[in-house]
């Protein structure tokens, strides 16, 4: 139910496209986007975010990467890593 | 002849120490030459030897091994699901994840994490740390590289062994003008080049006939040969049908191929109602069966026809600005112009200087023309409308390039300098409104950008060392090509910053050319002002002019005489001086103005032409006194000529 809340809160903050849930294996748990389109952020974004994590710990092991954010022309992505989970927001930003 | 030394020891004096003793050197075979064996041998006189200084070089193979390169593709299927579920099966991918969300780290962490997220999408709305704050001036670009052009292609009769880039080869041994280039309408890849030889009765038995089409991709043998009865001397794609041409031959006739039968004209006109000279301009018609064209020939005559029916034109007219249609006053026609747009007008320009803008739809064929622009000395080579401002046409002809306007009709609104040599092309830019080209003799191509600069092309390339004859713009605007005398096809890229339009350039340009026509009307009722009033003070005062005109040809004659010597030798200490500070380092100051430039008269190689012209003077108050000056130097030519 908190989670809910949570979720419902940041969804309906201004310029929120869309968020996601993923948990550990890369498995959408919950999404506001449509199944392929979720599928195809998914994916890319995992490996992205494991990679920088990665990247993150290598140069200093006891560093840990908080915030991933990712910039376009059109939309913004943000993504923040958890043990078990991560979450993603897409947001949309006018120039 | 053996020789044999043999050295002895007794056995039992082996291993002695030896006791080497000196003494002279003592002859033991003395073979003396033997003159009878020179009689095998010849003395070898004089003897060959060679020496070379050269470093040493080996020659080398080595040959890559070929790489293969294959193109696979991956196919990606939802993963990461455990192996109990199958992830198109919607109910268990819902159980799955209503079983994760149970879970109470999960719901820990999601909390966590949702904080820290609502922190930074505030974040994100309260300030755009990423926006432009000088957005707006940043667009002012600042175009540091000089306008330039490269050749991006030559087609021509280069016999060198050094043609890394594609030169084609006119496999003529005799050659011919390039007189006139069309580019295929959509594809812009192929250009039909037509070729002939414009000098008087100097064809040669051994000159073909034929012209080609080359396809910009293959750079060795042209991709069609056309195959006329006479040389082409106009040739055109037919804009809406991109496989039919139609061209002009040089004996006055009109053929039209068509690409998909081959080179042999499908049809020709026939020789009696066709031209009687070579036609110089062939455009096609706006209509809407696409088959009519027109064409216009120094004989004077302009033809429309209509390509299914070549046996003879649909209408005539007689280019006769008195309006009788007298083919004996008729003007010969060099260019033509036709502008789709108004599809009811058209342009042609004459060898006599004149420009005659003419409507086809008239009711009588006097009323055809309309108008007429003179101003030029020499023929008209080039006629051209501003695809933007259709009021608005170049001509190109003597040593000058002239920009009109169709409502002033005295003289032109904006014109280059005196060049050095003939202007044998022009056309204007299809992107931009103020930029031209133009081709001289001396083989050089200008580009002009009128908002820019006005005494000089902005850029002067010399393309090659014989006279260029014919250009052509490509519809993209980047790519020009020019063919040349002895009949080799340039193709040369402009610098972007030729042909990209700039921001308010077609405000600028408007406004210029408004200004220009302006002051034009202005001078026009000015001058015709001064002379009513200068009829007026005639009529009032006759006895008095006839008195000027008896005694006016021989003073006026010597004095002109006088004054005409006296501006060539200040223009030739110009020169020499302007040289000089040339040699020195210096650039040699532009000081040429627009006044100067017009009031110098066309001195070394006038053209002398029959019929006599208003020049023009922009300074008003001299009006009446310079039209005599300027009619009595023509007449100053002539005599030099009967003299020289």
């Amino acid at each position: 139910a908190e989670v809910e809340e949570i979720l419902k809160r940041i969804q309906a903050h201004r310029g929120v496209i869309a968020t996601m849930v993923i948990n550990a294996e890369g498995i959408p748990v919950r999404t506001t986007l449509d199944n392929s389109t979720t599928v195809q952020y998914t994916g890319l974004l995992h490996q992205l975010t494991m990679k920088a994590r990665s990247t993150v710990r290598d140069i200093d092991p006891q560093n840990d990467l908080t915030f991933l954010r990712i910039r376009s022309k059109k939309h913004e992505i943000m993504i923040i890593p958890g043990n078990t989970s991560i979450k993603i927001t897409i947001e949309l930003y006018v120039l | 002849m053996e020789i044999v030394y043999v050295y002895t020891r007794k056995r039992s004096e082996f291993g002695r120490p030896c006791s080497f003793s000196d003494r002279p050197a003592k002859v033991n075979v003395d073979i003396p030459p033997d003159p009878s064996m020179a009689g095998n041998f010849v003395l070898r006189n004089p003897v060959d030897s060679y020496v070379q200084h050269t470093s040493d070089m080996s020659e080398h193979e080595v040959n890559t091994e070929r790489v293969e390169v294959e193109s696979r593709g991956v196919n990606h299927v939802e993963g990461g699901w455990p192996k109990d579920i199958n992830p198109q099966e919607v109910e268990q991918t819902i159980r799955f994840r209503k079983k994760v969300e149970k879970d109470e780290n999960y719901v820990n962490t999601i909390v966590h994490l949702g904080t820290l997220m609502e922190h930074c999408v505030k974040q994100n709305n309260a300030i755009n740390i990423y926006e432009e704050y000088f957005g707006e001036e940043e667009t002012v670009e600042v175009e540091d590289e000089p306008p330039s052009a490269k050749t991006i292609n030559v087609i021509s009769k280069l016999t060198s062994f050094f043609d890394v880039l594609l030169s084609k080869r006119d496999p003529n041994v005799t050659k011919r003008t390039a007189t006139h280039l069309s580019w295929h309408p959509d594809t812009c890849k192929k250009l039909a080049v037509a070729y002939s030889s414009l000098e008087f009765q100097q064809n040669m038995k051994d000159m073909s006939f034929d012209s080609y089409i080359w396809d910009l991709e293959n750079p060795n043998k042209p991709e069609l040969v056309l195959k006329p009865s006479s040389p082409l001397v106009s040739l055109e794609y037919n804009p809406k049908d991109s496989h039919v041409l139609v061209g002009g031959c040089y004996n006055g006739q009109m053929a039209y191929w068509d690409t998909r039968k081959g080179g042999l004209p499908v049809e020709v006109s026939t020789v009696e109602v066709s031209h009687r000279d070579p036609v110089y301009g062939a455009i096609w018609l706006q209509s809407k069966t696409g088959t009519e064209c027109f064409s216009a020939s120094t004989d004077g005559q302009v033809l429309w026809w209509d390509i299914r029916k070549l046996s003879e034109p649909t209408e005539s007219l007689v280019l006769d600005i008195t309006r009788k249609g007298l083919l004996e006053n008729a003007l010969g026609a060099v260019t033509l112009e036709f502008e789709p747009t108004m599809p009811t007008k058209f342009m042609v320009g004459t060898e006599q200087g004149i420009v005659i803008a003419c409507n086809r739809k008239a009711k009588t064929p006097p009323e055809k023309i309309t108008s007429t622009y003179s101003g030029h000395i020499g023929p008209v080579y080039a006629l051209a409308r501003n695809p933007f401002y259709p009021k608005i046409f170049l001509t190109v002809g003597d040593w000058t390039a002239r920009i009109w306007s169709e409502e002033t009709k005295e003289s032109s609104i904006m014109w280059t300098k005196y060049h050095l040599s003939y202007l044998t092309d022009g056309c204007w830019s299809t992107v931009r409104p103020a930029v031209f080209f133009t081709t001289r003799s001396d083989g050089t191509l200008d580009v002009w950008d009128f908002l820019f600069k006005q005494n000089d092309p902005s850029l002067s390339l010399k393309v090659c060392n014989e006279p260029l004859a014919s250009l052509r713009l490509q519809d993209n605007g980047c790519v020009v090509g020019c063919g040349s005398k002895l009949g080799t096809v340039t193709l040369l890229e402009i610098s972007s910053a030729l042909c990209t339009l700039q921001r308010n350039e077609k405000t600028l340009a408007t406004a210029m050319f408004e200004r220009e026509t302006k002051r034009e009307k202005i001078l026009e009722s000015r001058h015709r002002e001064m002379r009513l009033k200068e009829r007026a003070r005639s009529e009032g005062q006759e006895t008095v002019v006839e008195e000027r005109l008896v005694e006016n040809p021989e003073e006026v004659l010597s004095r002109t005489r006088r004054e005409f010597f006296e501006v060539i030798e200040a223009e030739l200490q110009r020169r020499t001086r302007a040289e000089t500070q040339c040699l020195h380092g210096k650039v040699p100051g532009t000081a040429r103005t627009r006044d100067r430039g017009r009031d110098s008269p066309p001195w070394g190689g006038g053209q002398g032409s029959a019929s006599a012209f208003q020049v023009k003077d922009r300074a008003g108050d001299e009006a009446a006194v310079q039209g005599e000056e300027s009619q009595l130097p023509k007449e100053e030519e002539e005599e030099e000529k009967d003299v020289a």
